[in-house]
């Protein structure tokens, strides 16, 4: 008897929170495909929003894509030979570059944009072109990229799988290629993601590094909710899940398997 | 090959001498173990010879004719087997085995067939496609040796090969590396701190310690005729007979043993197996432990020196401990050495 209740009890507390959790999601995204939003559903269910937002705000969520590609170029390029030097040289000096280059998760983003304006703002071409906005994102998520494929290096012997190459003929280049960068592929993987996901929804720092002229997805979503009818807003919302919630999932999935090697 | 090695030393930046100058040659096709504790520089020697680490200045390596002193590891175009294997985890067996040939360039073919040849040789054609974290520990010690093996190397490194596995398959993989390293007939070094080992696969043993070979020689040579005490107690488990010597004879707490020779200045040495159980024996003291082996019991004995001797008792009837025994050692079993500072 005791059972069943505390069961039921569980259950409800569980349901309520979903509900507070899914409802507004719910609620919003039913705005942006409902006629009127004053009038409710009634007034009938329509894809002009979202065309409306695909109109105004097209740029934006190409900004995005292209940003967070040509990030995690750069945070690639970067990354994996800076991971790779630290999973190969532990000591105190590694640990202290790695908690270095970690040091922009601690930092508020609005903090870095500003170091950035005042050390960039006056290179007129830099400052009003998208890689200004690149090398913020680049900031902010390569740490991701670096502590999520040291993870995976860090939990196999390198050094004698190295060895063992070396041994075969191997020189350092055809080592780093055939045995470095494949055993690395589910931490490059996890940390990809992460940092396509991370730089398609940033937003605090990308807002102070914004001109009118380069608004990414979240920074517009900001600009439609401020200026915009709420059904375009709300539309806006739906497309941002769209692109983003596809790509967590995929984060999550990349995560668990890398961390499942890295133990 | 012939493998040859001068004055090669290796200090450690923090000064730690891993390695004392050494003399090494290893003749064609010739099985040699490295044999000591841990911390004696036996691995250290084995790196030198890879190219995995580079000796102090003055230290030359040789092969045949070729001073190979300043070629990085990559192009000694030695084989290598690791104490971890070092597998690689995203290569399935057959690339592991291939990838030596792949960076020699060998046409596909030529490879394929070599492969093949060694996964032959070294019965592993069944798991040929399987991903490495597939394979039993001796599977894995057969891919690490196919691996070695296949580039057809001009010496193989072995660095404990054998103590990664569990003991009941330590031994019979042994024998199978013996007869496989012969098979290759292949110029091998064997690095390994187990003395059974050493003497089971090597045709030839160098007994390490302290940075330094403290002798080499036949398995046999080493366990008859040890010159050190050292290599007497490494090399058979010798025991000190610690005691007062007088011309040819060697007075003991529990007895006086007849010397072959004037013993002055030497220490004097026994093995278990030596040690026998007598009645009419000089010796006598009192039985402390039996413990059964199987084949034979093993007699811990007190009052005959200072220390327990050990004897190796072959027959049914063995003392029970509290029994007081007499003990005869033959004077051709006992090892005279000359005295040295330090017995360790």
């Amino acid at each position: 008897m005791f059972n069943s209740k505390a069961k039921m009890l569980q259950l409800t507390v569980t349901l309520t929170a979903c509900a507070f959790l899914l409802i507004p999601t719910i609620l919003s995204v039913m705005a942006g495909v409902t006629a009127n939003y004053f009038q409710g559903i009634s007034s009938g269910l329509t894809f002009k929003w979202v065309y409306k937002v695909w109109e105004l705000y097209a740029d934006s969520i190409f900004l995005s894509l292209w940003i967070a590609i040509a990030c995690l170029f750069v945070t690639l390029i970067i990354g994996l030979p800076a991971a790779y030097g630290l999973a190969r040289h532990p000591g105190w000096l590694s640990r202290l570059l790695e908690e270095f280059i970690s040091l922009p998760l601690a930092v508020p983003g609005l903090a870095l944009a500003l170091a950035l304006l005042q050390l960039y703002g006056s290179m007129k071409g830099f400052r009003v072109s998208w890689t200004f906005i690149l090398v913020g994102h680049v900031l902010y998520t390569l740490p991701f990229m670096v502590r999520s494929i040291l993870a995976v290096l860090a939990a196999m012997d390198l050094k004698t799988l190295e060895e063992g190459a070396a041994s075969l003929g191997a020189s350092p280049w055809q080592r780093f290629r055939d045995i470095v960068v494949p055993n690395a592929m589910p931490g490059i993987l996890a940390g990809a993601l992460t940092v396509v996901t991370l730089s398609i929804g940033e937003f605090n720092l990308t807002w102070m590094l914004h001109t009118p002229y380069l608004k990414t997805l979240p920074v517009g979503l900001a600009d439609s909710y401020a200026s915009m009818r709420l059904e375009i807003a709300s539309a806006y919302t739906l497309v941002f899940f769209v692109l983003i919630v596809p790509l967590l999932m995929a984060m999550q999935w990349a995560s668990a398997r890398a961390q499942r090697i890295a133990q | 090959m012939t493998l040859r090695l001068t004055n090669t030393a290796k200090t450690y930046p923090d000064g730690t001498r891993a390695l004392l100058p050494t003399g090494l040659t290893v003749d064609t096709g010739e099985v040699v173990s490295l044999l000591g504790p841990s911390g004696c520089g036996k691995t250290t020697l084995l790196r030198i010879i890879a190219g995995l680490e580079t000796p102090d200045a003055g230290g030359e390596i040789w092969f045949d004719e070729d001073n190979v002193t300043a070629l990085p590891v990559e192009r000694r175009n030695v084989g290598m087997v690791f104490q971890s294997y070092a597998l690689f985890p995203n290569m399935s067996v057959r690339a592991n085995i291939g990838y030596g040939l792949k960076m020699q360039r060998l046409p596909k073919p030529e490879i394929d067939a070599r492969v093949h040849e060694v996964l032959d040789m070294c019965q592993l054609g069944d798991f040929s496609h399987r991903d490495i974290a597939a394979l039993s520990g001796g599977q894995r010690q057969r891919v690490a040796l196919a691996r070695a093996i296949a580039p057809r190397p001009r010496v193989l490194l072995l660095d404990e090969p054998l103590s990664a596995l569990d003991a009941a398959l330590r031994e019979t993989l042994r024998d199978e590396l013996a007869i496989l390293l012969r098979k290759f007939e292949i110029t091998a070094i064997f690095v390994t701190h187990d003395q059974d080992e050493a003497m089971a696969i090597a045709d030839r043993v160098a007994v390490m310690s302290q940075g330094r070979v403290a002798q080499s020689g036949t398995p046999e040579e080493l366990y008859r005729n040890p010159q050190s005490a050292f290599v007497a107690g490494f090399v058979g488990n010798a025991m000190q007979l610690k005691g007062q010597i007088d011309g040819s004879a060697l007075m003991l707490p529990g007895g006086v043993l007849p010397l072959q020779q004037d013993g002055t200045g030497q220490d004097v040495f026994v093995r278990a197996e030596d040690v026998l159980v007598d009645p009419t024996g000089p010796l006598s003291g009192q039985v402390e432990s039996v413990t059964f082996l199987g084949t034979h019991y093993r007699v811990s004995i007190r009052g005959i020196m200072t220390d327990v001797l050990t004897s190796i008792f072959p027959g049914q009837n063995a003392p029970k401990p509290g029994d007081t025994v007499q003990i005869s050692i033959k004077p051709e079993a006992l090892m005279l050495l000359q005295q040295t500072g330090s017995a360790e």
